[in-house]
């Protein structure tokens, strides 16, 4: 591996990075400190206050918006912006639409902070948000598509790094679903009407919400991993060959899942079938991705009892292969007909965004931020270990309290008499969930404090250190 | 269940999108060399290499 290590003169562009790291952290603050307070109000409907601003059923979305897009969008944009420079050795195309598109995203996120508890609603989940937001959100994703592809097609190295390939196609696809999805007819500026109807409407949803979840939270955050881990653990990944298979088989199989969240409805049977198959499918590529980036460590496991960092991005897979082990088995007819409807399926979401879109994008950013601001790490490296351990033990909570209550829910719903008459009434199933909703709330109380501290070592990182222009290296590789 | 004429032929139109980048990419050589490139990365900030074992960067 002989090269010469000069530099072009060059800079990176780094302001948008800059930018969409330390917006990540802050509504990621925001998101969780929501999701507290409406896991509070299910655990104690008083605290609605009877204000219809702060009733459930508009935070709800106003949390799954704020962390989903708000957090989880942030730490897309900077780290995508970050990875594709550095992997392609170029400067970001068109800098200055990269700036755009983080004024628009913020714009997006303090409309839906807005709109969503005034009940602006478009009533599909994970796209609730009213069509002149849409059509914000479509102008900033076109915009983001020709800032990253733009990168792309000017790089200095031949090969495109499999991240890259992942941030490509989760930008292509969420473009596809949001249009798709969003298609609806306004009656004025604050509501509108769907395209669609009934159960095609249903099917066109969940469509969109499972890529969604395949594409914006797994395509996006796999190409984080597969570039941060390798870059903290300083070695390189596990089996680059896996990770290319990892990527294809990925894409190929995930449009096809959605109708697994519309199991026993009027879908037509064949169409669920279809859906459950594919779900089964997914788990070969989930598996083969999560196994490639934990072996990574493979040979310097001992880097795992010494850097926080690490933790972050290692456990967070070990949730991904968790919540993607789970997830086909939910999707399993006969296991559904039990799950759905209950909150296993929120301890599933949850395995899956605390454990893995949380604790990737954490460690991800506690590696980035850093070195934006001219330093090789954090303020405090015990902060992140107790980061570390207070938001793995929030996870633990939340995610056993939601099996179980689901669980016992599924059961309770079902029980018969002999003569055939329902053995429990719906509320007697409320009132047994009472202690696992006050367990969960628990948990994602130590998230959030987990999330604060992040903002304080941020805070403190950003202080002490200064944003300076990293320089390009210049291209010398014998094999480039 | 109109939509399915629609959501099925979109999303095979997709898939044969999918294989066309694939054939582009695998016909422009990208696939060649499937060690290397992994670990390029790591080379590619100079200091990156140089990082000393992690330690606390206290006090104010």
């Amino acid at each position: 591996m002989a090269m010469t290590m000069g530099s072009s003169g060059a800079v990176y562009e780094d302001d948008s990075v800059r930018l969409f790291a330390l917006a990540a952290v802050l509504w990621g603050v925001v998101g969780m400190l929501v999701g507290v307070i409406i896991a509070a109000q299910l655990t104690w409907p008083e605290l609605n206050f009877g204000i219809p601003w702060l009733s459930y059923g508009r935070l709800r979305p106003l949390h799954t918006n704020a962390v989903i897009f708000a957090f989880g969008g942030c730490a897309l944009f900077a780290t995508s912006y970050h990875v594709v420079q550095r992997t392609c050795q170029t400067k970001l195309f068109a800098p200055r639409l990269a700036m755009f598109t983080f004024w628009g995203w913020q714009a997006v996120i303090v409309a839906a902070a807005i709109s969503l508890p005034l009940g602006m609603t478009q009533g599909k989940e994970y796209a609730e948000l009213e069509w002149p937001i849409d059509l914000l959100i479509a102008v900033v994703w076109v915009s983001y598509a020709i800032v990253f592809f733009g990168t792309v097609g000017t790089r200095k190295i031949r090969h495109i790094y499999v991240a890259n390939w992942f941030f490509g196609s989760f930008i292509i696809a969420v473009a596809l679903l949001h249009i798709v999805n969003s298609a609806a007819m306004p009656v004025s500026l604050t509501k509108s009407y769907s395209a669609y109807a009934g159960v095609q409407d249903a099917m066109v949803q969940w469509w969109y919400g499972h890529n969604a979840v395949g594409f914006f939270l797994t395509a996006g955050f796999l190409g984080m991993m597969y570039y941060y881990i390798p870059k903290q653990a300083e070695r390189p990944v596990y089996s680059y060959r896996l990770s290319i298979v990892h990527f294809w088989a990925l894409i190929f199989t995930y449009m096809w899942a959605g109708p697994h969240h519309l199991h026993y409805t009027a879908l037509p049977d064949w169409a669920q079938s279809i859906g459950m198959i594919f779900s089964l499918v997914l788990l070969a590529p989930s598996w083969g991705g999560m196994i490639n980036g934990i072996m990574t460590l493979s040979g310097a496991w001992h880097k795992l009892r010494d850097d926080p960092i690490l933790k972050f991005l290692i456990v967070s897979l070990s949730f991904y292969g968790m919540s993607t082990f789970e997830g086909p088995m939910m999707s399993i007819k006969t296991v559904n007909a039990l799950s759905h409807y209950t909150d296993w399926t929120i301890g599933h979401v949850h395995s899956g965004a605390l454990g893995w879109v949380g604790l990737i994008s954490m460690g991800a950013l506690y590696h980035l931020i850093p070195r934006m601001y001219g330093r090789t790490e954090m303020f405090s490296k015990r902060a992140i270990e107790l980061h570390f351990w207070v938001a793995t033990i929030g996870i633990v909570l939340y995610i056993a309290a939601m099996w179980i209550a689901g669980v016992m829910q599924g059961l309770m719903w079902r029980a018969v008499n002999p003569d055939g008459t329902l053995v429990y009434s719906f509320v007697e199933s409320v009132k047994a969930t009472f202690p696992f909703y006050v367990v969960r709330l628990l948990g994602g109380l130590l998230y959030l404090s987990g999330m604060l501290l992040m903002a304080w070592n941020v805070v403190m990182t950003v202080r002490s250190g200064q944003a300076k222009a990293s320089p390009i290296p210049a291209v010398a590789l014998a094999h480039a | 269940m109109d939509i399915l004429y629609l959501l099925i032929p979109l999303s095979s139109v997709l898939v044969l999108g999918i294989v066309g980048v694939f054939a582009w990419a695998l016909h422009k050589g990208q696939f060649d060399d499937l060690e290397g490139e992994g670990e390029r990365i790591l080379l590619d900030e100079p200091q990156s290499r140089k990082i000393a074992p992690l330690q606390e960067s206290q006090p104010v």
